[in-house]
């Protein structure tokens, strides 16, 4: 397979995980994060997408939907990201019909696990799986390239997500109220932006509780301050 | 070919022209020969008993077991033939090998029967095979509690689930029974086999939908009720197997596994027991009633 060098950090000094991709391949160089908090769970993503130093898409939406209440964030490969994300989102709305209850997000984050895994010699995709469910509230798992996954309290992912490690460590919270979860993401994902080349536009967030799925919006010629959607 | 019946039983594909499915029918009838199986499902757990026929002195006892575990927390027993039973075991194992495959969680007990009434129903379509000689009882206690996702690196934080909904609960026994024309229900109590009705009769007397009995109290009925159903006049010897299923928190720690030696004795002796006060109070009865006539 043929990988081409472009957008390697010796050639134009701007990415850094990008030797993964296929030459002419759409990268998600990306700030995405999901945090439990004392309802649920928030997904945070911004909206850059580049093929290596142009910007395809200023406004993309990274946050995808699986199930009603169980989303990801997507990071690496455009296209292999979205491709997983359609199938496990008719997997889960399979297991929905056929089972007569929603899935869980740890069903979800199986699936998903399954196909980053057996195909992990010809994916590049960083996926953070973010549910809520009945039955184990809100939760959040991480898979990383390799296809291993992993549970935790909150997790970050893309190249932003190197810039922003001591700010979540200091700032992450146990049971945060939902304002102030949505104050630690926005914070975080605004420093992402600021010193990664390859993140930046919009703040785009996904609140999941028990009352459903709930979209932010968040600008940057207003500071990312007001809430648009 | 021979001018036999109507014709309407040679081949599992064709209706009788009043709705009836002969061959599957007749698979019911080889089910009724069976030893009787039974299953309870009780507020702690799940049990299942088998009575065994021994057919021959030279086999050997305790051996040749009847009652198989498809899962940890699954247990199947069946009457009816042996083979065919033991071909619905390896299909359920694959089954919830599968389902663990696909969702990394153990399969619960309702997926499996459904999917194994699938397996049974799909052997009353085709003129190639034949429907199911089994009647099979499927026990299983869904966990609880929050399972790790298989393969999971780590436990993962002990924080960090919010928005619980904790009114509600998740899980518990289960017992399902499948019918060799591939229908199965869910029950409290569940018996087949040769001595399927009397059993029945006392399953009935157990306060099972209510308050419930507890785990080690539906071991003893269960084997009190096998005893009552074996016919002395009629069968031979017979040995008594006896499976169990808990929670996490009791004897069994959630898995399927075989009643213990010390128990199962001990159930067995208040078995034979409560027959032998039975079947004397009948005596007495007679007798009375020989006074009464004086």
């Amino acid at each position: 397979m043929e990988f081409g060098t472009s957008g390697c950090l010796s050639e134009d000094g701007i990415h850094v995980d990008m030797d993964r991709l296929k030459k002419g391949e759409v990268n998600l160089g990306t700030s995405i994060m999901a945090v439990t908090f004392k309802d649920g769970v928030i997904l945070g993503a911004d909206s850059r997408t580049t093929t290596g130093a142009y910007i395809a898409n200023r406004v993309t939406d990274k946050l995808t939907r699986v199930h009603d209440t169980i989303w990801c964030c997507r990071s690496g490969s455009a296209a292999d990201t979205q491709a997983v994300a359609d199938i496990v989102q008719y997997q889960l709305g399979l297991f929905a019909m056929m089972n007569g209850k929603p899935p869980t997000t740890q069903t979800a984050a199986a699936i998903f696990q399954e196909i980053c895994y057996s195909n992990k010699d010809r994916l590049s995709a960083g996926l953070i799986i973010a549910g809520w469910d009945e039955r184990h509230g809100g939760q959040v798992y991480s898979i990383p390239l390799g296809g291993s996954l992993h549970k935790q309290s909150y997790a970050i992912g893309g190249s932003g997500s190197t810039y922003i490690y001591g700010y979540c460590d200091a700032n992450w919270r146990e049971g945060m109220e939902e304002a102030d979860a949505v104050k630690f993401v926005k914070g975080a994902l605004a420093e992402a932006i600021k010193w990664d080349g390859s993140s930046g536009g919009v703040i785009r967030m996904v609140v999941l509780t028990a009352k459903g799925a709930d979209r932010h919006l968040y600008l940057p010629d207003t500071d990312y301050q007001v809430r648009h959607n | 070919m021979t001018s036999i019946g109507t014709g309407y039983d040679l081949a599992n594909s064709i209706f009788s022209p009043d709705g009836r499915n002969f061959q599957v029918e007749y698979a019911v009838k080889a089910v009724e020969n069976g030893g009787t199986s039974i299953g309870i499902r009780c507020k702690d757990g799940v049990v299942l008993a088998v009575e065994k026929i021994v057919t021959s002195k030279l086999l050997k006892p305790g051996a040749n077991k009847r009652i198989a575990t498809v899962d940890r927390h699954l247990g199947v027993v069946y009457s009816g033939m042996v083979p065919d039973g033991r071909h619905f075991v390896d299909r359920a194992r694959d089954e919830s090998r599968s389902w663990r495959d696909t969702f990394k969680t153990p399969i619960p007990t309702a997926d499996l029967a459904n999917r194994m009434g699938s397996y049974l129903q799909a052997y009353t379509l085709y003129q190639s095979v034949r429907p199911f000689g089994i009647t099979a009882i499927v026990g299983g206690f869904d966990s609880e509690l929050e399972l790790p996702v298989d393969g999971e690196v780590g436990s993962g934080p002990s924080c960090g689930a919010g928005g619980k909904d904790t009114s509600k609960k998740h899980g518990g026994p289960f017992l399902y029974m499948i019918e060799p024309s591939g229908l199965y229900w869910g029950y409290y109590g569940a018996a087949t086999g040769k001595g399927r009705q009397a059993a029945k009769a006392e399953l009935e007397k157990l306060d099972l939908s209510g308050e419930g009995i507890s785990l080690e109290e539906a071991v003893k009925e269960a084997a009190r009720i096998i005893y009552v159903a074996h016919d002395d006049s009629k069968d031979k010897e017979f040995e008594l197997e006896m499976s169990w299923i808990s929670g996490a928190d009791g004897p069994t720690k959630g898995k399927h596994q075989e009643v213990p030696k010390a128990l199962r004795e001990e159930a067995e002796r208040l078995a034979r027991k409560a027959v032998a006060d039975e079947d004397s109070d009948e005596e007495e009865e007679a007798k009375e009633g020989e006074k009464m006539e004086e």
